[in-house]
């Protein structure tokens, strides 16, 4: 094996890992939040990549001869508020109702609920079962290292994925905001009495973690210029994996567990170079292996569960 | 024994039970499906607020070993009048082999609370052993049931650690990844067919082929009548073995477990043992059923056992009720029947189960017919 196709798998194995990364933030968030798995998060991603889709055929249509930089901008802040807006209404009318029910009652719900994301998708979007083509918002430049390809979009994309990870970081650390969601983290009921406005808080956090999985769709769209209804189903079960192999509710944790994730597909396709479809199989068995090594994930959560 | 009035009482619930049920199935054009489940609807919903229903419920509880011989009576007479109707049959052995399948999954997650969303992969499982054993080797059919059985459990056996050692989301997203990894599996494995999966012989049991029709009683007989009577006796099979769990110290050590592991500990319960014992007999059962299903449907491939067909079996099981038996079999029938018969809603039916049982989950969690309380009381029933 050369180095410059392990520098490609490396090069692509980076841009899975900020796509996971980012769906893992979204899951450990809101466990952070209200303790429950929202498994419908991976299917915002897919809604995210569906709705940019649409609002660039919008913008096309409305303002015809809208500069790229433009229209780029445009999809993904339409595109994440549009999310932003139903992950709100989903903690809202879905995931708050149901905090007294058991946790399998809430990841039921969650998993049905995507369910009917999915279909919506898939049955009301026109010619929705089949896979659509994503435009190409950003310029096709390229470099050439050697043999080793490196796509404009690709590094924007994962500069701005990053940038978008970190601003999470710096307002879960760094603000007022921040400082709410993670009282009510720790504690719900205390912050509650302190004066923290619970409801909104929660909202807030959907809208953040709804927000940067829609972001996570519309770089899976640019990145593989296809999209297809299916596509949230893996990617939740991908992105849940991730933040529990971090250890749920902490947000380096979820980032450190979707490179993990990434990683591991890519030794997967390197190792059995026969059928890249291996690869899942790989993961997921890793996946399962190091559950059975690290019960509450790698960087597991730093309370241990009260009797 | 019931005295004469329970017992007039129970048979005329019984009779018209089924006569609807035979009503539903027989009925061909959608408007008058619709109409008769606007009618049961709506007079399971005037029996709840007229309290008959609950009356009906304490009846059934009092003479239960009547209602089960009936409700068995019922179901041959079912078998007997559609004994022409290869789809009708199909669609009754499909109900009943995926009440065995979920009844596997009510052990596993309703007693001992051991969460498995890889229902839908042990139910492969249980249906690709059959295959390649009936393709490859020369065992009597009979047995590859079993085995089938025996190879979900064996497999199911490997989960065992990681689903031991973790609990709440972690052990569900175990389950889940094996769900995704077996269905991948299933799809690159050129050995078991890959996409297009396999296909299975006719099957020779007790010296008769399974695939022609019969002579029963000097009548004319769908094959799918000897299919329907084997799903059924595995089904009696699994509701006697789960019954009996259910109602025994082994039951009593999983309720438990599932209510408070602490607590359970405290008084001496083995958690792990039990954990162990439910999730593999639950898998055993699973696999049954899956084998079962192989044989009737005589080809599979990996479509059928996705991550969908997991939580469709937890669907089932969370609307049927989590831990009641009889819940489970009318839940499994209203979901296999229902978008069979409207072939309008097919394309949409996974949006109206998911729908359904969202609200479901939101508006009525225990389910159809909720598991009652165990009664202490001597000669109590659970």
């Amino acid at each position: 094996m050369d180095i410059s196709l392990l520098l490609q798998f490396f090069i692509n194995g980076c841009m899975l890992g900020m796509m996971y990364a980012l769906v893992a933030v979204g899951f450990t968030l809101f466990f952070g939040v209200l303790d429950v798995i929202v498994f419908s998060h991976g299917d915002s991603v897919m809604v995210g990549a569906f709705a940019g889709l649409t609002f660039y055929l919008l913008g096309v249509y409305a303002v015809p001869g809208l500069p790229v930089w433009a229209s780029a901008f445009f999809v993904f802040l339409a595109g994440m508020a549009f999310v932003a807006g139903a992950g709100m209404l989903i903690s809202r009318f879905v995931i708050m109702p149901l905090r007294a029910a058991p946790a399998l009652n809430t990841l039921l719900a969650t998993m049905m609920l995507g369910t009917v994301m999915r279909e919506a998708v898939r049955l009301f979007f026109p010619d929705g079962s089949n896979p659509k083509p994503f435009p190409r918002l950003l310029p096709d430049w390229s470099w050439k290292f050697g043999d080793v390809l490196l796509r404009f979009d690709n590094l924007a994309l994962f500069v701005a994925g990053c940038l978008l990870i970190v601003g999470v970081a710096m307002l879960i650390n760094h603000t007022r905001l921040g400082m709410a969601i993670r009282a009510v983290a720790q504690d719900a009921e205390a912050a509650q009495i302190m004066g923290v406005n619970f409801p909104l808080i929660v909202l807030a956090t959907f809208a953040i973690g709804s927000a940067v999985a829609a972001f996570a769709g519309l770089m899976n769209g640019l990145y593989y210029n296809e999209i297809n209804f299916n596509l949230g189903l893996l990617l939740g079960a991908i992105g849940f994996s991730s933040a529990v192999i971090g250890g749920l509710g902490n947000v380096y944790g979820a980032i450190l567990g979707g490179f993990v994730f990434a990683f591991l597909q890519v030794v997967g396709t390197v190792a059995m170079p026969f059928s890249s479809a291996y690869k899942d199989v790989f993961a997921f068995g890793v996946v399962i292996v190091l559950m059975a090594i690290f019960p509450t994930g790698i960087l597991s959560e730093r309370q241990s569960q009260r009797v | 024994m019931p005295n004469s009035r329970d017992f007039l009482r129970c048979s005329a619930l019984a009779a018209l039970l089924f006569i609807y049920i035979g009503f539903l199935l027989g009925a061909e054009e959608e408007l008058s499906i619709a109409a008769y489940l606007l009618c049961g609807i709506g007079v399971i919903i005037a029996l709840v607020l007229f309290d008959v229903f609950s009356a009906i419920e304490r009846l059934v509880q009092a003479n239960e070993t009547l209602w089960q011989v009936l409700m068995l009576a019922g179901t041959l007479a079912l078998i007997a009048v559609f004994h022409q109707d290869h789809y009708t049959l199909f669609l009754i052995g499909t109900i009943f082999i995926y009440s065995v399948a979920v009844l596997g999954i009510n052990v596993q997650l309703g007693y001992a609370g051991v969460i498995n969303f890889s229902g839908a992969s042990f139910f492969g499982i249980g249906g690709y052993t059959a295959a390649v054993f009936l393709q490859n080797t020369s065992i009597p059919t009979s047995l590859t049931l079993p085995l089938g059985g025996l190879f979900a459990a064996v497999i199911g056996s490997l989960l065992l650690l990681p689903v031991l050692r973790t609990s709440g989301h972690y052990s569900a997203l175990v389950t889940m990844a094996f769900a995704l990894l077996m269905k991948v599996f299933l799809e690159v494995s050129e050995w078991l067919g890959g996409p297009q999966g396999l296909s299975l012989p006719p099957l020779e049991f007790m010296g008769g082929n399974f695939t022609e029709d019969i002579v029963i009683m000097g009548k004319e007989c769908s094959f799918y009548v000897k299919y329907d009577i084997v799903c059924l006796a595995l089904l009696v099979l699994t509701f006697v073995f789960v019954r009996r769990i259910e109602r025994s110290w082994m039951g009593l050590a999983m309720d438990a477990v599932r209510i408070d592991e602490t607590a359970a500990a405290c008084f001496g319960v083995n958690v792990t043992r039990w954990k162990i014992a439910a999730f593999t007999m639950g898998n055993f059962v699973i696999g049954m059923a899956g084998a079962l299903y192989a044989m009737m449907l005589s080809y599979i491939n990996p479509s059928n056992f996705t991550f969908s067909d997991s939580l469709l079996f937890l669907s089932i099981l969370l609307l049927g009720g989590i831990g009641s038996i009889w819940g489970v079999i009318a839940a499994t029938a209203f979901m296999v029947v229902i978008p069979e018969k409207f072939q309008v809603v097919q394309e949409y039916r996974y949006l109206i189960y998911s729908a359904m049982v969202l609200a479901m989950i939101l508006f009525r969690p225990s389910g159809l017919l909720p598991r009652k309380p165990r009664s202490y009381a001597t000669g109590g029933r659970s």
